[in-house]
C-alpha cells in the first residue's frame, strides 16, 4: 500500500528548489525591521550551527516530524537540526524554566493557546520581521489560524497546521445498522445513535468525562452560540445559555442509555478501537493511529448538534525563543520557514497543514483527514490569551467532568467553575499589565 | 592470606602513633572535614531551596517574569480567606491528602508487618516470595499507574470482568467515583509499595536475639505473647522510622492520582501535592505554591512530633 504522504515527497524537492529561489531573491532585497536580533534575510550563510528543536510530537505524528527535519538537514551543509521531543504537558512546563535558565531550544512548535502566556513571559520572540521578509501574508492563511498566532499585536507564532476534532464511526456498525452517510445534524446523529441500538451495539456513543471531553464540550457550546471565554481573556463565559444546554446534551447521552456511565480516562477510545463502541469524537491526530489498529473506520466532521457549523480547533505553531545569538536565530528562521513551505509533508501526520497554497496544490488528496479539512472555515479557536491553556484544565476540565459523571448539575457546576476561571484569568490580566 | 595481611597491618598500626599527634593539632578543622561534603549537599539541596521556599511565598513570584512584588503574608492569609483563588482548592486537596494518608498507613504499617513475619519463617521457595512481594516496588509510579488505569477502568477493565465471573458487583467506577477511586488508590499504593517496609520489618526481625524467645518459651509464652513481649519491643525503634516515613510518603502521594484518576472524579483525589505542582509549576504561581507547600510542612512536622510522642520510651509505664 502506498502511503499518500510518500507520494508527496516527490513534490516536496520541487517546491523545495522553488523555496529557495524564493530564498535567494528575497535576500537580495535585505533589510526589515529588526524585533528579534538581526535582520533575517531568508537565508544562512554563517558558520555551521547545530539547532536544537523542541516539540511535543509524541505520537503517531512524531516520525513525520523527524522525516521533515532529517529532510531539512540534508537540504542544509550548514545547518543541523536535533530533535528533542517531549510530552506537550512537560514541555509547556519546561520551555519557560529553561529558556529563563538560558538554556532554552533555538526554534519549537507549541500550541497557539500557549503563545500568548510566553509571549507575555517574554520566553519567545516576536516574528514580524520574518514575516514580512518571507512575504507571508494572512492571505494564504485561514482567518482563524493566522491571527491565532498573534498576541497583543504582534505575531509570535507562524502556523504549521490545524487540528480540530472529528467524528470517528465504525463503519461495519454502520452497515449493519442500515447507515449509509456520516450524521451531520442532531437529527441524523441520533437517529444513528437509534439504528446502532436497534442493531444490537447497545452503548454506540461512549461519552468521556476527562480529554476529549472538554473539547467536546467546547464545540457543543459554540454549535448552541457560545462562547467559552471572552476574546479580550478578561472573562469566562461557558456557564452561558449555550454552555448548560452544551453540558446537558452531554450529559443526556448517557441518561438515555447511549452511553455507559462513569467513562475512565481513555476508556472511550480504547472501547471504540476495540468495536465497543460505534461512534466517538476526537483528535484528527487519532487517524494513524486508526489505520494502523486495523479497525474498519471512516472519520467525518463532527455533527452539528447545536444549530452553527463549528468544532473546536488548534494549531500547531513555530516560535523562535529568546536567546542571543543572532546566527542561530537566523539559521532557526531559516529553519521554521523551510518547514512551513514544506508543510505538505506534515499532512501524513493527520494534521490539516495551515497554508492555502500547500492546501490547494492538493496536499490533502486521498488523505483520511480530508473531509474534515472541508470543514476548516467553521473551525473554532479559544482566545490566545496568557494562561488561557491553565485556566482551562484548572477549571473547565473539571466542570465537565463532574457533568458528565454526573456528580452535579451542569448549570451549577458550570457555573462555579466559571467563577473561578473568571478570578484566574483577571490575575493573569494583572499580571500581564494589560 | 592471612600471612600476607598481617605485616601491613602492623605497619598501618606503627604508623598511626606519629599522625595520631598531628591529627590532635588539627582536630578542629577534621570533623568539619569530614563533614563538609555532607554539609555542602545538605546546604545546597534543603538549607537554601528552604529559605528560598520561604523567600518566594512573601512574593508574588513568577520566576518568568522580571517584576516580583513583595506582598508579605498575602499569600498565607489567601489560603486562609474563604473565596480567594487559592484557599478552597488548597484546602480540598489538603483534605484528600488526609483522606489518603488515614486510610493507606495502617495498611502500609499492618500489612509489610504481616508479609515480613511470614518471609521470617523457614519454608521452601522463601527468598522467591520475598522477590515476588517486592518486585512491584522496583517499578516507577508511571507503569505501576498506567497499569492499573486499564485493570480497574471500569467499562474496559479486567478487575470488574473477574469480579462479575465471582459473582460480586461488577460496575463499580474505581477511577470516577468516590469513594471507590480512594479504594482504588490506596489498594494500587500498598500493592506497590509493601515490599520496602517488609524488607525493613525484616532486617529488624533478624535482629531481634533468638535466646530472647528462647526464654519467652521457657517462661510458658505462647506465640501471641511471643510477638506481643518480644517481637513489637524489639521493632519498636524500626516502627517509629517505618511510620513516620510512611506518614510522610503517603502525604507527598502525587503520581498515584494524577496518573490514575487525573485529580478526578472532579477536584477530589487531587492531593496537596498535585495541588502545589498545578500551581507553582503549571500556573507559575510559585509564591501561592511556595505557601502552599509551607502549610503542609508544618502538619507533617506536628504530625512527626505526635508519633516521635506516641513511640517514645515510656520507662514508667514498663515498670
Amino acid at each position: 500500500m502506498t502511503r499518500p504522504h510518500r507520494r508527496a515527497q516527490g513534490r516536496a524537492v520541487l517546491t523545495a528548489s522553488a523555496m529557495l529561489a524564493t530564498a535567494l531573491v528575497l535576500s537580495a532585497c535585505g533589510g526589515g525591521a529588526p524585533s528579534s536580533g538581526g535582520d533575517f534575510t531568508g537565508e544562512y550563510d554563517g558558520p555551521e550551527v547545530t539547532l536544537s528543536f523542541w516539540n511535543g510530537f509524541t505520537g503517531g505524528d512524531g516520525p513525520f516530524m523527524q522525516q521533515m527535519v532529517d529532510q531539512f538537514n540534508e537540504e542544509h551543509d550548514n545547518i543541523t537540526v536535533e530533535s528533542n521531543t517531549m510530552q506537550w504537558a512537560d514541555f509547556y512546563q519546561r520551555l519557560p524554566a529553561a529558556v529563563t535558565a538560558g538554556e532554552g531550544p533555538d526554534v519549537g512548535v507549541m500550541h497557539f493557546d500557549q503563545l500568548g502566556s510566553n509571549a507575555a513571559r517574554q520566553v519567545i520572540l516576536p516574528l514580524d520581521d520574518m514575516v514580512d521578509e518571507l512575504g507571508l501574508t494572512g492571505d494564504d492563511f485561514t482567518e482563524t489560524v493566522w491571527e491565532a498566532g498573534e498576541y497583543d499585536g504582534q505575531r509570535y507564532g507562524i502556523p504549521l497546521d490545524v487540528h480540530s476534532l472529528a467524528m470517528y464511526y465504525n463503519t461495519e456498525h454502520f452497515a449493519a445498522a442500515g447507515i449509509t452517510e456520516a450524521p451531520t445534524d442532531e437529527a441524523s446523529f441520533m437517529a444513528a445513535l437509534d439504528a446502532l441500538q436497534a442493531a444490537g451495539y447497545d452503548t454506540p456513543f461512549w461519552m468521556p468525562a476527562r480529554w476529549p471531553g472538554h473539547l467536546m464540550f467546547m464545540t457543543l457550546d459554540w454549535q448552541f452560540g457560545g462562547e467559552p471565554y471572552a476574546q479580550d481573556g478578561s472573562e469566562a463565559t461557558f456557564a452561558d445559555e449555550s454552555g448548560v444546554q452544551a453540558l446537558d446534551w452531554m450529559r443526556g447521552i448517557i441518561d438515555e442509555g447511549y452511553s455507559p456511565e462513569d467513562v475512565a480516562i481513555d476508556a472511550q477510545y480504547v472501547a471504540f478501537k476495540n468495536g465497543e463502541t460505534s461512534i466517538t469524537w476526537d483528535g484528527i491526530w487519532q487517524f494513524n493511529d486508526l489505520e494502523e489498529s486495523g479497525l474498519p473506520y471512516a472519520g467525518a466532521p463532527v455533527p452539528n448538534i447545536g444549530g452553527q457549523e463549528s468544532t473546536w480547533a488548534s494549531s500547531h505553531q513555530f516560535f523562535l525563543p529568546r536567546q542571543d545569538d543572532e546566527n542561530r536565530m537566523n539559521a532557526a528562521k531559516v529553519f521554521i520557514a523551510w518547514m512551513s513551505e514544506h508543510s505538505e509533508d506534515w499532512a501524513g501526520a493527520a494534521m490539516i497543514p495551515a497554508r492555502q497554497s500547500v492546501l490547494d496544490s492538493g496536499a490533502l488528496e486521498g488523505m483520511p483527514q480530508a473531509p474534515i479539512a472541508e470543514a476548516l472555515d467553521s473551525m473554532r479557536f479559544t482566545p490566545t490569551a496568557p494562561g488561557i491553556g491553565t485556566v482551562t484544565t484548572e477549571t473547565l476540565e473539571v466542570a465537565v467532568a463532574d457533568g458528565v459523571l454526573g456528580a452535579g448539575e451542569p448549570a451549577e457546576v458550570l457555573e462555579e467553575a466559571q467563577g473561578r476561571a473568571t478570578q484566574l484569568m483577571e490575575e493573569n490580566l494583572a499580571t500581564f499589565g494589560q | 592470606m592471612s600471612q600476607t595481611t598481617l605485616p601491613t597491618r602492623a605497619g598501618a598500626l606503627a604508623e598511626t602513633s606519629a599522625p595520631a599527634r598531628r591529627l590532635r593539632d588539627h582536630g578542629r578543622a577534621t570533623p568539619w572535614l569530614f563533614l563538609a561534603p555532607y554539609l555542602l549537599l545538605f546546604t545546597g539541596f534543603v538549607i537554601i531551596p528552604v529559605v528560598l521556599g520561604l523567600w518566594m511565598s512573601l512574593h508574588q513570584w513568577d520566576y518568568t517574569l522580571p517584576l516580583k512584588p513583595f506582598v508579605g503574608l498575602d499569600n498565607y492569609i489567601d489560603l486562609f480567606t474563604p473565596g480567594s483563588t487559592t484557599s478552597g482548592i488548597f484546602w480540598q486537596a489538603m483534605q484528600a491528602t488526609a483522606i489518603f494518608t488515614v486510610s493507606s498507613v495502617p495498611f502500609l504499617l499492618v500489612i509489610p508487618l504481616l508479609v515480613a513475619l511470614l518471609m521470617n519463617a523457614k519454608f521452601p521457595g522463601r527468598n522467591f516470595f520475598r522477590a515476588v512481594y517486592f518486585a512491584p516496588y522496583v517499578l516507577g509510579v508511571a507503569v505501576v499507574a498506567v497499569l492499573w488505569r486499564y485493570l480497574l477502568d471500569n467499562n474496559i477493565g479486567l478487575v470488574n470482568y473477574y469480579l462479575g465471573l465471582l459473582g460480586l458487583p461488577d460496575d463499580t467506577a474505581w477511577l470516577t467515583s468516590t469513594p471507590a477511586a480512594w479504594v482504588a488508590l490506596v489498594g494500587v499504593t500498598v500493592w506497590w509499595t509493601l515490599g520496602f517496609n517488609a524488607i525493613i520489618y525484616l532486617a529488624a526481625l533478624q535482629d531481634i536475639p533468638v535466646e530472647l524467645y528462647e526464654a519467652a518459651r521457657m517462661d510458658g509464652a505462647g506465640r501471641w505473647q511471643q510477638f506481643l513481649n518480644v517481637t513489637l519491643p524489639g521493632l519498636r525503634p524500626i516502627l517509629t522510622f517505618v511510620t513516620i516515613n510512611t506518614l510522610i510518603a503517603s502525604a507527598n502521594m502525587f503520581g498515584q492520582s494524577y496518573l490514575m484518576t487525573q485529580g478526578g472524579p472532579g477536584r477530589e483525589t487531587r492531593t496537596a501535592i498535585y495541588q502545589i505542582a498545578e500551581t507553582g509549576l503549571r500556573n507559575f504561581q510559585m509564591g501561592d505554591a511556595a505557601a502552599m507547600s509551607y502549610i503542609l510542612t508544618l502538619f507533617l512536622i506536628g504530625l512527626s512530633v505526635v508519633v516521635f510522642w506516641l513511640f517514645r520510651e515510656r520507662r514508667g509505664a514498663r515498670k
